[in-house]
């Protein structure tokens, strides 16, 4: 079912909007900047209210999100976004303040941003946090510059980073941003880094290495006493990709690891909405000798007075033309507050025992790559259904015909035929038992009938899209 | 699979056929599978020189990227503007329209590093 | 206080089906040396109604737009917001949805990322725009790198009338590249066109400019055009308020290659600075496709043959590219530019344009009266859009202060930026004569 586009509803002279007429003198804009700078024609849909009202409400109709049923995509931690953070984060008091106002204006807004610095620096074991990442990637980046004006200023080259097979994309792509060399490394069969290739990749031109931990596959690096080790002996640095903090938060602490700097994903352990691919938070969070180094401005507190601190010579510079994504961050800070330590570690034990529950009712259907122990996600993989006919990617589609959205596919590289599938603490028992039956149904559908998968979805807005087309003749705006 | 036999090969995929110093180069079938629909394809610039191995180029399918390598040291004097518009031929005639580049070789003794078809063939059962 | 739904009833069936006592077991996977021996030292556990006492009680703290009225702007701009924009993002599908990678699922988003490429495209007069970056400097920064890469020169001429902290981000993103920066001072309240001609050569990647600029001031983006063009490889970047492009000619009329900036006023309330979003859009020819950064979502054709959106061209993008992707960007600011696309269609054709042209003619009526005081001048008086640079005989903090106590927030010290002295006044439709009017009163009584 195609909703038409806005344009479309256009109609020459329709309205959707009302504002006072003007009350001060008119003037020709003309005059003032010229013929040149006067614009002849805005090619913009004329519509109503109503119009705009019924076609979004169409297109909303046409997504899935949270609040219409599991998300189980590995790695993202699609968790339920509680509405009252959202109710809070729109309080006039609140929302209705200008970055640049004097910080004397803002004390309310500027006690929570500390507040919640300070609990982040608590869950995570650092010792100062940066707030003003927008994202997880935009959190890797000013990590890495980090480390890397860190080096500078000690007089130290290094040009290195090494990250394992199993990262993010962002993980290379952010080192290369921050003007490093990447140095991929295999896992080994257990899925975890491999010590003697990481050994072998170390030497004293590496800078740092980027982990997550527990890993892309969910599972736990056991030795992440001596991977710390191994590369402080040589002068490196240790980064962590908070993408799984969900899976440890109450039970161990990445400070305590002996990571140096870190991003925590807030649009995924702390709740805030995804909004369709954003906006998030990726504050960042590092050891004491590193706070110099931090972003401009860094937020203190002097007496009883919270202030922007803008003094700081050493610092890698802006990132965000101002504070990050505070809207983002009053719902974090909401989040926090509701739940307590008590409540983030429950959560941390939910999202696990979820996890490892649907790992053991679907072993058996699709072949489990690595046995180890894992927390609060977990990779199968799609090759048996492969050989007879249908591939993973099927098996994403065909689930959206039950309904269900699909786990991460493709991902890691490091399995065939990948399904990463993290449930998240949010959702409760039976929910879970629904999804494992619609993977086994569709299982069996691939013995009895391998083309109603392989053809799938049948039931959706639209059905498979040709994403060929889109690339080679790409139609990119109206 | 089709693996002609009067052309040479390397391990990630390219072919090259010789006719007196002038060569051309593309990519093997069992390569255009792989990949899958290609959408895009970057090649150098004329008259530009490459070493041995060095990467030339980029073919793209809409979900992966492979870069591709010069199978000998040489001077391209010719790329595949077809390909801009119909990247297509690569997955339709991968040993004949789909061609990508024309080199002129400098030296032939490079063809020893490479693989024919029989060693090709058996390269790829292995992988 | 949490959001777990399963009983202890519910949890023990799990344990046992996994095959342990206790959850910790399955954390034994930890090593103990890393383990957390304590509980962690973070208050909460508040019920609703606490949790919104305690943030009410601190929110009490602020001076918010909704008691004062404010006159500032500098990249983040107080406009009316239609209601309906925050009704219809409210929809629990627009927000809690993740990014649009199963299509099928997801064609809401993405055919309101279309939508919204379209129209920031239009309102440009550019070929093709991305679906968001993080805010206008991380925009501006990308723009840079991205035009880098186009031209495959590293000298990078940074208009002084580039918003301060644009400059810093650019800097801050530039700095691991090797890109030479040059920042090209100012001639009143414009760059200085002389210098820039001096400073333009070979090498050069981009020149930028913003439109209107920091001081709102409408650089003389035809003359800028004339230097540039007798370089072939240079860009052109013009970072533009999008508001204002109701009423102004777009980049795209004076060649620029790449536009980009903050697409906060599209909409988008001022939140202490975010979430906002950053816009890019650019010519469309090949080479440029091939370096934006960022999603960008494509029209077409499902199995059926019924019209379909999809993300495209992801090959440029890091889950595929890893360390050769044109940019880090994965999470973009997707929800404000919903909430912008709402707006765009909202405001409509007629609509964009009274905004832009009833906050320029209420910010001339401003500047008129401040004129005619004896302690003020404007100046950029001949040439500004709806924001300008006044400099006062007054200590300027005095004044603040005196217009804070009636309730005013009277435009910002130049002296945050380190740069020029002053204040910076911006006004916009939403403000109203007689609010201008106390304005100009209270100023007088200085």
């Amino acid at each position: 079912m195609a909703e038409r586009l806005i344009k479309d509803y256009s109609s020459p002279g329709r309205k959707g909007y009302s504002l006072p007429p003007l009350d001060v003198p008119d003037l020709e804009l003309e005059e003032y900047v010229g013929n040149k700078y006067s614009r002849d024609e805005l090619n913009f849909p004329e519509v109503s209210e109503v119009d705009v009202v019924r076609h979004y409400t169409a297109l909303s109709e046409l997504n899935y999100g949270v609040d219409s049923g599991i998300y189980p995509l590995g790695s993202c931690t699609m968790k339920y976004n509680p509405k009252r953070n959202e109710d809070i984060a729109r309080l006039n008091k609140l929302s209705q303040i200008h970055p640049y106002q004097k910080e004397e204006d803002v004390q309310g807004s500027l006690e929570i941003l500390y507040k919640l610095k300070d609990d982040l620096a608590e869950i995570s074991g650092m010792d100062e946090m940066t707030l003003q990442p927008a994202s997880g990637a935009h959190g890797e980046f000013t990590g890495l510059l980090i480390i890397k004006k860190y080096f500078e200023d000690k007089g130290i080259e290094k040009s290195k980073v090494i990250v394992p097979d199993s990262a993010h994309g962002t993980n290379p792509a952010s080192a290369v941003m921050a003007g490093f060399d990447v140095v991929e490394i295999d896992s080994n069969e257990h899925g975890m880094i491999d010590i003697e290739k990481l050994k072998e990749a170390v030497d004293d031109d590496v800078a740092a290495l980027m982990l997550t931990n527990p890993n892309t596959l969910g599972i736990f690096e056991k030795d992440i006493s001596e991977i710390a080790d191994i590369i402080h002996e040589a002068g490196g640095l240790l980064y962590y990709d908070g993408a799984n903090l969900n899976a440890v938060m109450g039970y161990a602490r990445p400070g305590d690891m002996d990571f140096d700097v870190l991003h925590l994903n807030l649009h995924k352990t702390f709740s805030t909405p995804h909004g369709g691919g954003g906006p998030g938070s990726g504050t960042v969070g590092v050891k004491e000798f590193l706070k110099p180094y931090l972003p401009r401005p860094v937020l203190s507190k002097k007496e009883d007075c919270y202030t922007w601190d803008y003094d700081s010579p050493k610092s890698i510079g802006k990132l965000h033309a101002f504070y990050g994504n505070y809207g983002v961050l009053i719902r974090a800070y909401s989040y926090i507050k509701t739940l307590g330590s008590e409540g983030l570690k429950k959560t941390t034990e939910n999202a696990v025992l979820n996890a490892n529950y649907m790992k053991n009712k679907l072993k058996e259907e699709f072949v489990l790559p690595f046995e180890e122990n894992n927390l609060h996600e977990f990779v199968l993989s799609g090759v048996k259904q492969k050989e007879k006919g249908a591939s993973t990617l099927n098996i994403a589609k065909r689930l959206l015909d039950y309904g269900q959205y699909a786990p991460t596919i493709y991902f890691p590289l490091v399995v065939k035929e990948a399904m990463m599938i993290e449930p998240t603490e949010t959702e409760n028992l039976d929910t879970l038992n629904k999804f494992i039956e619609t993977l086994k149904t569709i299982s069996k559908e691939i013995e009895e009938n391998p083309e109603v998968v392989k053809n799938a979805p049948h039931n959706t807005s639209v059905r498979k899209l040709d994403e060929v087309k889109a690339a080679r003749e790409p139609d990119l705006r109206w | 699979m089709n693996i002609p036999n009067d052309l040479y090969y390397t391990e990630n995929h390219e072919w090259i056929s010789i006719d007196g110093k002038e060569a051309v180069v593309g990519i093997s079938e069992h390569a255009q599978e792989e990949l899958g629909d290609i959408v895009f394809v970057e090649l150098p610039s004329v008259e530009e020189e490459l070493d041995q191995f060095e990467e030339f180029g980029v073919i793209e399918s809409v979900k992966a990227v492979s870069d591709v390598f010069m199978p000998v040291s040489g001077v391209i004097v010719e790329v595949n503007e077809d390909l801009m518009d119909e990247p297509e031929k690569i997955n339709e005639d991968p040993f004949g329209s789909g061609w990508l580049i024309k080199v002129e070789i400098k030296d032939k003794g490079e063809l020893d590093e490479l693989m024919d078809s029989t060693e090709y063939q058996a390269f790829l059962e292995e992988e | 206080m949490d959001y777990v739904s399963n009983t202890n009833k519910e949890r023990n069936l799990m344990l046992k089906e996994i095959g342990v006592e206790a959850v910790e077991e399955i954390f034994s996977s930890i090593p103990e040396k890393v383990r957390l021996d304590r509980e962690l030292d973070v208050s909460g556990g508040m019920s609703e109604l606490e949790l919104k006492n305690h943030i009410n009680e601190l929110a009490e703290k602020n001076y918010s737009l909704d008691e004062y009225t404010s006159f500032l702007g500098a990249g983040a701009y107080d406009h009316y917001i239609p209601s309906i924009i925050d009704h219809l993002i409210s929809r629990q599908e627009y927000y809690t949805a993740y990014t649009p990678y199963q299509a099928e699922l997801s064609q809401g988003t993405l055919q309101a990322i279309y939508e919204y490429q379209s129209m920031i495209a239009e309102l440009t007069g550019m070929d093709i725009a991305n679906a968001s970056l993080l805010d206008g400097g991380s925009a501006a920064a990308e723009a840079v790198l991205m035009a880098a890469r186009v031209s495959r020169k590293n000298k990078v001429l940074l208009s002084s009338g580039l918003h301060p902290a644009y400059r810093e981000v650019t800097k801050t993103y530039g700095s691991p590249k090797d890109l030479d920066f040059v920042e090209i001072g100012l001639e009143d309240s414009t760059t200085d066109l002389d210098e820039l001609e001096s400073q333009l050569d070979d090498e050069v990647a981009a020149i930028v400019v913003q439109y209107p600029n920091f001081y709102g001031s409408i650089e003389d983006l035809e003359r800028i055009q004339e230097m540039k063009d007798k370089y072939k490889k240079a860009l052109l970047i013009v970072v533009a308020n999008p508001i204002t492009l109701g009423t102004l000619t777009p980049p795209s009329e004076f060649g620029a290659d790449i536009v980009a900036g903050e697409g906060q006023s599209l909409g988008n309330t001022v939140n202490y600075g975010g979430p906002y979003l950053g816009y890019l859009a650019c010519k469309g020819d090949r080479k440029f496709m091939r370096q934006i950064p960022g999603r960008i979502a494509g029209a077409t054709e499902d199995a059926e043959g019924n019209r379909g959106y999809v993300l495209t061209l992801q090959t440029r993008e890091q889950h595929i590219r890893r360390a050769k992707a044109t940019s880090n960007i994965c999470t973009n600011e997707a929800l404000n530019s919903t909430i912008s696309t709402i707006y765009m269609a909202t405001m409509g054709k007629q609509g964009l344009k009274e905004v832009a042209d009833q906050s320029f003619k209420k910010a001339h009526y401003l500047a008129d009266k401040i004129n005619e005081l004896d302690n003020f001048e404007v100046v950029n008086f001949d040439n500004f859009f709806h924001e300008f640079w006044l400099k006062s005989k007054k200590p300027i903090n005095k004044l603040i202060a005196h217009l804070k106590q009636n309730k005013i927030l009277g435009g910002i010290n130049l002296s945050r930026f380190g740069e020029e002295k002053g204040l910076l006044l911006s006004v916009t439709e939403k403000r109203t004569k007689a609010e201008i009017d106390e304005l100009v009163e209270l100023m007088g009584e200085m």
